[in-house]
């Protein structure tokens, strides 16, 4: 076992689960936000994303080189798989994120003269991060354990030392591959925590008088 | 000023939260929509600025009609203080202050210099700028909210229920300073609130809504008090009306006596020998009233301390109303009501027939102008 090949497995698994996320975030914001704004979408669209986080993610692995015209062993498959998962995670921390505002924030945005995109972007969002940070950390976690299964179709990420040992019956191997999966998930766990936190320094004053 | 027209709320549904209300709004003026949950007062306040549009007849101010401008801009040169204050948690009191001036495209160095004049003038010092909204007290956040409604000068200003989430000693401080406020700044105010002696105390023109959306009397307070239009009216507003309408009649004139006092710490001899009918009135070295003392209690007392005073009776100001003046004399242990000046200091005592002649007399001259 190679440490440079080590590290470079460690980078793939890094960026294979980071960019779905912030894909499904870029994704997710709008839509929780059309769930929240038509009540009537809210329960179909909740549905239907629910519904995607059903499907076994290696048979998405399989079907997606066929629907989306891609190689195999393509990770485009890897972060569109889980770009639909983590839509289907953060569609629903939007939508309750954005609904738990309270009413008198937002009837006070709307008097004080604020048009509906700036009311949305700098009163409604911010105020929604809390629940939006705490979504997103399931959703990274559940993107770091997702993406070893890409591993059984070949794709090089952190999965491959885990096919590795088992086909060596060899356990160096299985062994580093869970400790780094389980690293890389609490840096990730940690980084968005520390983000949240950035952005919501009037939840840290809460009650600080 | 506001006018409505004929204003008409009628949901999809078939409820009507507003009937066909015609008000006229003065300018300069504190006009306060009062009545049940559910009679519309709110929807109407809303409609001003356009948070709920009208399903008939027209809103006009100073005689353009609402509907004709754009509602965010509109609402941006209306002021409007929320229920609970509204304040936006994730933003600085300066920043909640500061926000209507920076959607006006104000430089945010000049929209935070005019939050803090701002702060100052409500009260708020200002180390509690950079505060949020979550680290203050209620009565604090309602007085940002205030604040925030002021940021770009509005000459109109909705305040729907705004003390009423506050508890009653806060709420009266509130209330005093919200009128001191509004004497300096002249703003053409509409206030919302279900609480009868909040819209009595506050309001130069009350406008009493029903169930139904429908407009019962507009009134000022005295008149309100002495001729309810109709039944609802009278209930609505209440009992001990002919009492409560003594607020608005001034004390100025009521013939007073010259009462014999003692200061505290006087000898108990001499206190003893002032006395009227077993009673003396001690004062302080200002000359204010603190309490009235039974000479009989001084048994084995060299001097007149504090703790010996009967504190019961309520003091009222020359300055002030009737019913100050009345209450003094029927809650005097001595039935000599105490009269003060605006410094607090002792003017003389009055008996409440005396008190009751000059509400007599009052009417009287009430009577011939009308």
């Amino acid at each position: 076992m190679d440490w440079l090949e080590v590290v470079v497995l460690f980078l793939q698994h890094l960026w294979l689960s980071v960019v779905p996320l912030l894909l499904g975030l870029a994704v997710a914001i709008p839509l929780g936000w059309l769930a929240r704004r038509y009540r009537r979408l809210y329960a179909p669209m909740l549905g239907v994303t629910g519904l995607a986080y059903t499907i076994p993610s290696l048979a998405l692995f399989v079907a997606l080189p066929v629907i989306l015209g891609t190689q195999i062993l393509s990770p485009v498959n890897v972060v569109v798989a889980l770009t639909i998962y983590t839509l289907a995670l953060l569609v629903r921390t939007v939508a309750d994120g954005l609904g738990a505002v309270p009413d008198d924030v937002r009837q006070a945005a709307l008097a004080m003269g604020y048009r509906p995109l700036p009311r949305f972007l700098r009163v409604e969002l911010p105020v929604a991060v809390p629940v939006i940070g705490a979504g997103l950390r399931v959703a990274a976690v559940s993107n770091v354990s997702l993406v070893t299964v890409s591993a059984l179709l070949g794709v090089p990420q952190l999965g491959a030392l885990f096919v590795d040992g088992l086909n060596r019956a060899y356990l160096a191997p299985l062994i580093t591959g869970i400790v780094l999966c389980v690293v890389l998930a609490l840096l990730l766990d940690g980084l968005i925590l520390l983000g949240t936190r950035a952005l919501t320094p009037w939840q840290r004053e809460r009650g600080a008088t | 000023m506001i006018e409505f027209d004929a204003v008409t709320k009628r949901y999809p549904d078939g409820t009507v939260a507003v009937d066909s209300v015609d008000l006229h709004v003065p300018s300069g003026k504190i006009t306060v929509l009062v009545g049940p949950s559910g009679c519309g007062k709110t929807t109407s306040l809303r409609m001003i600025n356009r948070m709920v549009e009208p399903t008939g007849g027209r809103i006009l101010i100073d005689g353009t009609d609402t509907n004709t401008s754009d509602p965010a801009t509109l609402r941006r040169g209306i002021g409007y203080v929320i229920q609970h204050a509204g304040l936006f948690p994730h933003r600085t009191v300066v920043d909640n202050v500061a926000t209507v001036p920076i959607l006006l495209g104000w430089r945010r160095k000049k929209a935070r210099q005019r939050a803090m004049e701002l702060l100052e003038l409500v009260g708020l010092p200002p180390e509690l700028s950079d505060r949020y909204p979550s680290q203050l007290s209620g009565g604090q956040q309602q007085r940002v909210g205030v604040a925030r409604a002021l940021g770009a000068d509005p000459p109109i200003m909705l305040m729907d229920e705004p003390f009423s989430a506050v508890d009653p000693v806060v709420r009266e401080s509130l209330q005093d300073e919200f009128l001191r406020l509004q004497q300096d700044l002249g703003k053409t105010i509409v206030f919302v609130t279900h609480d009868i002696d909040e819209a009595i105390k506050l309001g130069d023109q009350v406008a009493v809504f029903q169930a139904g959306g429908h407009l019962a009397q507009v009134a000022t307070p005295p008149d309100l008090l002495a001729d309810p239009a109709d039944d609802f009216v009278a209930g609505f507003v209440g009992k001990d009306r002919g009492y409560r309408a003594l607020s608005f009649t001034p004390a100025d004139g009521l013939p007073l006596e010259k009462e014999p006092t003692v200061e505290v710490g006087a000898d108990a001899e001499v206190a003893r020998r002032t006395s009227v009918e077993g009673w003396v009135l001690v004062l302080d070295d200002a000359r204010r009233p603190q309490g009235w003392l039974d000479v009989s209690r001084l048994t084995g007392e060299d001097e007149v301390t504090p703790t010996v005073l009967h504190r019961g009776g309520t003091v009222a100001s020359a300055t002030g109303s009737l019913r100050g003046a009345l209450d003094a004399a029927l809650s005097s242990p001595t039935g000599r009501g105490v009269i003060v000046d605006d410094i607090g200091a002792l003017l003389g005592t009055v008996r409440p027939a005396q008190v009751l002649v000059q509400i007599e007399n009052a009417a009287a001259e009430a009577e011939a102008r009308h």
